[in-house]
């Protein structure tokens, strides 16, 4: 192949590579309007972002650079939300930001490598690439926590992420090794032949294979947050500035899902049996621990992390469904779509309230209708889709995962999910509650700021359109999957 | 025993030897000389399996680089210097018993697996084929650490800025210029 073409293939990247060095060069000049830097960082996003649908569009499918990275449908969905996470998360942090730090040209520069470092992992089809990748988005995301260093609870987030992060990366790197020194390649699709070929000459590896899985597993499941590598998530969401949180929540857990699914579909299928039942046993215990446990939440930062935690244990129900058709990593795809645009305005309409207010408190929230009617009525949307509840994007989502469940047999996983969903009705709804039914404590009409409410109206109309009019998203991740082709 | 062995054996008892010192040592800096120590022996494993590169690596980044940046960093905390630490909090029976379980396990992984040996010879230019290869087959992870080292010297610039005021303040200041 031609370089032209590899730099065509690779434009979303190049293009967010260039436009970061382009916003933190100008930050050293710009030094009064810091904020047209946030303008310039989203006039960066639309160009990688269309190239990005361009592409998605030619139904390319070409790995490059030595097998480093694919550039196929399903890294270009993944890359699309990639991009639309960061959007919204600029627009969002643009008051919010503004009246908290005066180091935001630098911000929007991580911001933008953050994408970078999303869309590497989305393409990576290599041990080594998808180890950089991850790296490099924890490496983004801890300096992105930690941005408000006079905020004890922001640093005290950003070191606890990096420490949880040194320790799974680690342990991520190790399992890497094994799965080297079994195979003598780094390549995924390489191990899988290697793999094939050894199972049938040699005696069984599973006591190689699987510790192999499982440490990169660990890895894995820190950047998604699934239990028991969670824990870092609900202090670190506290902490950070909440447009980070926005990110981490949406973004990263996207990204684990992409390496996860092309790292055990592509390199060890014959291994499915065993990663599908430990998958299952995380599954079960992320949805519940995570809902059961975001209903003691009084900050509706730490609800809304536990309630991102649960939401990824209902994302791996479609994963582990993937036989026997594809609608599980459909769903797994559209839920993570739909995700992105209900947790995403979820977390901003929160961050609309907290620049006005500085409280995260859900007490606070009482009488919000009479406050602010149409955050309130916003919010509620959200927290629908979150549940699962018609006409919404979750509820396309979910129909999809519990659906492939059980197609797949998986009748208990099935029941599991619905009744967490049920659950989670409880503590969504009680926000909901102090919203609508509960006398405001401060009295006045709140001044919203406007980018955050652009973003969040943004959201709601993806949100009630993909729950209305699913079809087209659903064409989308099929033709997406499509080229993950291992699956029976 | 051959005489690899032995320096194999030598080696590996050091190593493991510095390495526990490293985390039993009560003195912080006592343990940061001893990680030094673990380092540069595992310099010696790489001789032993003559890769004279990574060996020289080895030496120049941890040792040189980033032992020294850990030593720079003990003794410009203030009161670290001198200050005895414990080196186990009363989790310290559920951390044992998680190590022996893995330590069970990878042992029992590392003896019994059938581990891919290449019966190629050592390359004797292996330090230019090295190269090469950075720069064809690896072309995109080393170009993508470039990237992420330049984020990390602007995020380390960022936490460890001067401390200046944030919030309303620091933007009233910031208008008034």
């Amino acid at each position: 192949m031609d370089w032209a073409e590899t730099l065509i293939l690779l434009s979303p990247q190049l293009i967010l590579v260039v436009w970061a060095l382009l916003v933190l060069g100008l930050d050293l000049l710009v030094t009064k309007a810091k904020d047209s830097l946030a303008y310039l960082a989203l006039a960066g996003l639309a160009p990688a972002l269309g190239a990005a649908v361009y592409l998605l569009l030619q139904r390319t499918g070409q790995s490059l650079l030595s097998g480093m990275v694919q550039v196929d449908a399903y890294s270009l969905y993944f890359t699309v939300i990639a991009c639309l996470a960061s959007g919204l998360v600029i627009l969002a942090s643009m008051e919010y930001m503004k009246a908290r730090t005066r180091y935001r040209g630098e911000f929007y520069g991580l911001l933008l490598l953050a994408t970078l470092a999303m869309t590497l992992m989305a393409a990576s089809t290599n041990l080594i690439m998808i180890y950089l990748s991850i790296e490099f988005m924890s490496l983004t995301s801890y300096v992105l926590v930690g941005y408000f260093r006079d905020d004890p609870k922001s640093s005290e987030g950003g070191l606890k992420y990096f420490l949880f992060g040194a320790v799974t990366s680690s342990l991520m790197l190790y399992g890497m090794s094994l799965m080297y020194g079994a195979t003598g390649t780094t390549d995924l699709a390489e191990i899988a032949t290697n793999l094939a070929a050894m199972h049938a000459t040699m005696p069984p590896m599973r006591w190689l294979i699987l510790p192999a899985i499982l440490f990169m597993l660990a890895g894995f499941s820190f950047k998604m947050a699934l239990v028991p590598f969670h824990q870092w998530s609900p202090d670190a969401y506290e902490g950070a500035p909440t447009p980070v949180a926005t990110l981490l929540s949406v973004g990263p857990k996207a990204m684990g899902f992409s390496i996860l699914l092309r790292v055990l579909i592509t390199a060890v299928p014959l291994f499915q049996f065993d990663w599908v039942a430990i998958l299952m046993g995380i599954s079960l215990v992320t949805m519940t621990l995570g809902n059961l446990t975001a209903m003691r939440q009084t900050n509706i930062k730490r609800m809304l992390a536990y309630s991102s935690i649960a939401q990824a244990g209902y994302v791996l129900v479609g994963l582990v469904s993937l036989v026997p058709s594809s609608i599980g990593i459909q769903g797994v795809l559209l839920y993570l779509m739909a995700y992105l645009f209900t947790n995403a305005g979820a977390f901003i309409a929160v961050i609309a309230f907290s620049h006005v207010t500085n409280s995260d408190e859900i007490a606070d929230y009482a009488g919000l209708v009479r406050r602010a009617p149409a955050l309130a009525a916003v919010m509620v949307v959200f927290f629908m889709s979150l549940a699962g509840l018609p006409p919404t994007a979750g509820f396309v989502g979910k129909l999809l995962v519990f659906g492939a469940a059980v197609q797949a047999g998986y009748y208990y996983l099935a029941i599991v999910g619905v009744v967490n969903s049920v659950i989670s009705v409880v503590y969504y709804f009680n926000v909901v509650r102090q919203m609508f039914f509960l006398p405001p404590t401060v009295e006045g009409r709140l001044s919203l700021p406007r980018f955050p409410m652009a973003a969040v109206i943004i959201c709601v109309v993806l949100v009630l359109l993909i729950g209305l009019y699913p079809q087209p998203l659903i064409d989308l991740v099929s033709q997406s999957v499509t080229l993950l082709a291992v699956i029976p | 025993m051959s005489v690899e062995q032995v320096v194999f054996l030598v080696l590996a008892v050091a190593a493991v030897g510095s390495a526990v010192g490293v985390v039993i040592s009560r003195n912080i800096f006592y343990s940061a000389l001893l990680l030094v120590a673990c380092l540069f022996i595992v310099a010696g494993f790489y001789v032993l399996l003559e890769a004279p590169f990574l060996a020289a690596v080895q030496v120049l980044i941890y040792v040189g680089a980033i032992a020294v940046l850990i030593i720079f960093a003990i003794m410009l905390t203030e009161r670290m210097m001198s200050k005895t630490v414990r080196g186990w909090n009363e989790q310290w029976w559920i951390a044992l018993i998680v190590t022996v379980c893995l330590v069970a396990v990878m042992l029992y992984v590392v003896v019994t697996a059938n581990w891919q040996v290449s019966d190629a010879a050592t390359p004797s230019d292996a330090i230019v084929a090295l190269g090469q290869t950075l720069l064809s087959t690896y072309v995109l992870p080393f170009e993508v650490a470039s990237v992420i080292l330049l984020m990390a010297l602007i995020g380390a610039i960022i936490i460890a800025r001067e401390e200046e005021p944030v919030g309303v303040v620091g933007e009233q200041k910031e208008e008034e210029r």
